[in-house]
């Protein structure tokens, strides 16, 4: 990965986009989220990535902002502010557009921030860095690295459970219950599917002296780097920034 | 070096041992092929040299010494590899066993070019077929430089292809003082890399041990009626009874992007045509399509009045699921894909009438097994289970994905000989497959992808 923070230390970055969400959490507002998106889009360069790529990584998260926006427009009880215009037996009103906008801007400005992360960070070099920097716990962090390798497969499989089905003349017609039922029994078969393939992945792994007691060595080094401490610190101002800004134009909304 | 006094093991929770009373030596350097028919404990005695029978998960009996380091290769490539990228999976182990970081890469690299890996250390697992992948875990084994190296069926999974590959790479690795114990069904695979052969008796102890052409000589026979694929011990072909009959489905130029190119076949009644071809040439698309499992993007699938009646003109991917389980049965490459219930007795009432589910598990030898959970089964068992619910319905048309991969003997020749039967009372049967044997014995056509 190329970028001036897609190069930073896996834990680093982590660490920095949970700080960022943590002070995106505590306030209810609008302003304090939107900022915060401009910050985030202003960043996606220095993470090595392309808006396209960021856009097809993030269009689960815009869908639902807009789920968001739709529901409460739709559902919402306070209607306050002003009457803007309504549709049948709904009142759209500047109250309801600004809780739902500002509903949306939060659910974006919070998600952002790890799919850069992710986006922009290999599993392995995080699962190293968990470890070495983080001190993780080695079973924990490379045995997640491994099942995650498995997961592709889970989609597989999958796939061809269904069409199995199909062919033992099982379908559901236009019946969901029996639409129901045919995805618990596939769910059963995919789980027994699943730990069959853990168990033996997790027996080659023991073959190979994984977690056998003895010290751990480490082929590949992740550094902390003042670089990386530098990320999480001008994380930390940055986000004071942005609540104090909405503190003093009036806007912030205490979550408790 | 190795040292087996007594030695038992049964696992938590079963009445039955999977070994006993088993006496055996083996010195530095040997070549041990390990044979014996299913059930007598190969796999168990391969876990117990490798360390790998936790004290909690059974009962031991007598004792097991091995002097030095064992690494072990498994039947399935996709859950030995650990690490997204090929020199990462092989450091894994060096990792694990505490070798210092600045040996790590040269052994990684050493490794590598013992079985002949072709790729950097750079290319991701996921990227490589089967053969390169147990090649690659094959690596991973021997960076650790293992005493004794214990495999186990290392190419069962693997197309013809990749087997190659895995035996050319254990060819060219083993050095001559690698001690090696191989559990392989196929024997004229495994003899150019053996010296010495054991057979172990099902219930307990070792039937034979000796050198190759002595205990073939004198065990041959019963071991091939056991299931292990003894060479000279061919099984005879057979030929269709009846000329081949009304035509029951065709494929017109059909074809489904990225995975199958352009196919025209017509599959006929007394008539089993085994369909051939790389890997990656589409084969399990193909017969997906013509299962009816899934819709051509061009072309179509068109099933003829001798199958369908009156609805001839509907494509089978547009069939009720009932109505296509009862003109079309499918065999998927794994069987327990197919397993729906949790008793063998009841995934045949599924689709079939109750008079014939007990006719069908005589037939397929599964009456003993009628209570059993289907997940529970052998692989012998589970791939004659999962042909059973494909006949459940009765359907005239029959189409198998790799029906033979990885089974022992007895079961090949069941399977050869259901299938014969079944032609010659007038089915249509379509097999994709790799195995030559299989074609050599039952095809009368074969159609090239």
């Amino acid at each position: 990965m190329t970028g001036l923070l897609a190069r930073r230390n896996p834990v680093a970055k982590l660490a920095a986009a949970l700080v960022f969400t943590l002070a995106l959490v505590v306030t209810l507002d609008p302003l304090t989220p939107a900022i915060a998106i401009a910050i985030e889009l202003a960043l996606v360069p220095l993470f090595g990535l392309s808006y396209g790529t960021l856009a097809r990584r993030a269009w689960p998260l815009l869908v639902s902002a807009l789920g968001v926006v739709v529901t409460i427009v739709l559902f919402a009880a306070e209607r306050g502010g002003d009457h803007l215009f309504e549709a049948g037996p709904i009142l759209v009103t500047t109250g309801v557009l600004t809780s739902a906008l500002g509903l949306a801007l939060r659910v974006v400005a919070i998600a952002l921030p790890g799919v850069l992360v992710f986006a922009s960070t290999d599993p392995t070099d995080l699962a190293d860095a968990l470890v070495q920097n983080a001190r993780a716990p080695h079973r924990f962090a490379i045995g997640a690295l491994a099942a995650f390798r498995l997961a592709p497969l889970m989609r597989q499989e999958w796939q061809q459970l269904t069409l199995a089905r199909r062919a033992r003349g099982i379908d559901a017609g236009r019946n969901p219950l029996a639409a129901l039922r045919i995805f618990a029994s596939t769910s059963f078969a995919l789980l027994v599917g699943a730990i069959r393939r853990g168990t033996r992945l997790a027996i080659a792994m023991d073959a190979r002296g994984f977690d056998s007691g003895m010290t751990r060595t480490h082929a590949r080094v992740q550094h902390f780097r003042l670089a990386d401490a530098a990320l999480i610190v001008a994380t930390v101002a940055v986000a004071a920034t942005i609540l104090a800004i909405s503190v003093a134009a009036g806007t912030f909304r205490p979550l408790l | 070096m190795i040292k087996l006094s007594g030695f038992g093991w049964r696992h938590a929770g079963r009445k039955r041992w999977a070994l006993r009373d088993l006496d055996l030596r083996v010195e530095r350097g040997e070549r041990v092929l390990l044979l014996g028919p299913s059930g007598a404990g190969k796999s168990t005695l391969l876990a117990a040299l490798a360390g790998l029978l936790a004290a909690d998960s059974g009962e031991r009996e007598g004792t097991v010494d091995v002097d030095g380091r064992a690494g072990i290769l498994f039947q399935d490539p996709e859950t030995q590899l650990v690490m997204a990228r090929s020199g990462d999976d092989v450091a894994f182990g060096l990792e694990n066993l505490g070798i210092p970081p600045d040996q790590i890469w040269p052994r990684v690299d050493e490794a590598l070019r013992r079985v002949g890996f072709p790729y950097g250390r750079d290319r991701h697992t996921a990227a490589l077929s089967g053969g390169e992948q147990q090649r690659l875990a094959l690596a991973g084994a021997l960076a650790l430089r293992p005493d004794v190296l214990l495999l186990d069926e290392p190419t069962a999974n693997l197309d013809p292809e990749g087997a190659d590959l895995v035996r050319g790479a254990l060819a060219q690795a083993l050095d001559p003082d690698s001690t090696l114990i191989l559990v392989e069904h196929r024997v004229a695979e495994a003899l150019p890399l053996v010296d010495r052969v054991v057979v172990l008796e099902p219930g307990g102890g070792v039937r034979a041990d000796g050198p190759p052409e002595k205990v073939f000589t004198e065990h041959g026979d019963r071991l091939a009626a056991e299931g292990v694929w003894v060479p000279g011990h061919p099984v005879p072909p057979r030929r269709a009874v009846r000329a081949p009959g009304k035509a029951l489905l065709c494929a017109e130029k059909v074809a489904l992007r990225d995975r199958l190119a352009a196919v025209d076949l017509t599959v006929l009644e007394n008539e089993a045509l085994a369909v051939l071809g790389p890997n990656g040439a589409g084969k399990s698309t193909l017969a997906l399509l013509l299962g009816g499992l899934l819709k051509p993007d061009n072309g179509r699938v068109r099933a003829t009045e001798a199958l369908a009646g009156t609805e001839a003109a509907t494509p089978p991917h547009r069939w009720r699921a009932r109505t296509l389980a009862r003109r079309i049965g499918s065999v998927f490459q794994d069987p327990e894909h197919q397993f729906v219930t949790a008793r063998v007795h009841d995934e045949l009432a599924i689709g079939a009438d109750p008079s014939t589910v007990d006719v069908l598990l005589g037939r397929l030898r599964l009456d003993q097994l009628a209570g059993a959970n289907p997940y529970t089964l052998s692989g012998g068992e589970a791939r004659r289970l999962s042909v059973a619910t494909a006949l459940a319905a009765a359907p005239r048309l029959l189409v198998l994905d790799e029906p033979t991969f990885g089974q022992d003997r007895r079961t090949w020749i069941e399977l050869v000989d259901l299938l014969a039967d079944l032609r010659d009372a007038g089915h249509g049967i379509v097999a994709v497959t790799h195995d030559r044997d299989f074609v050599q014995t039952l095809a009368d056509r074969t159609v090239t992808l």
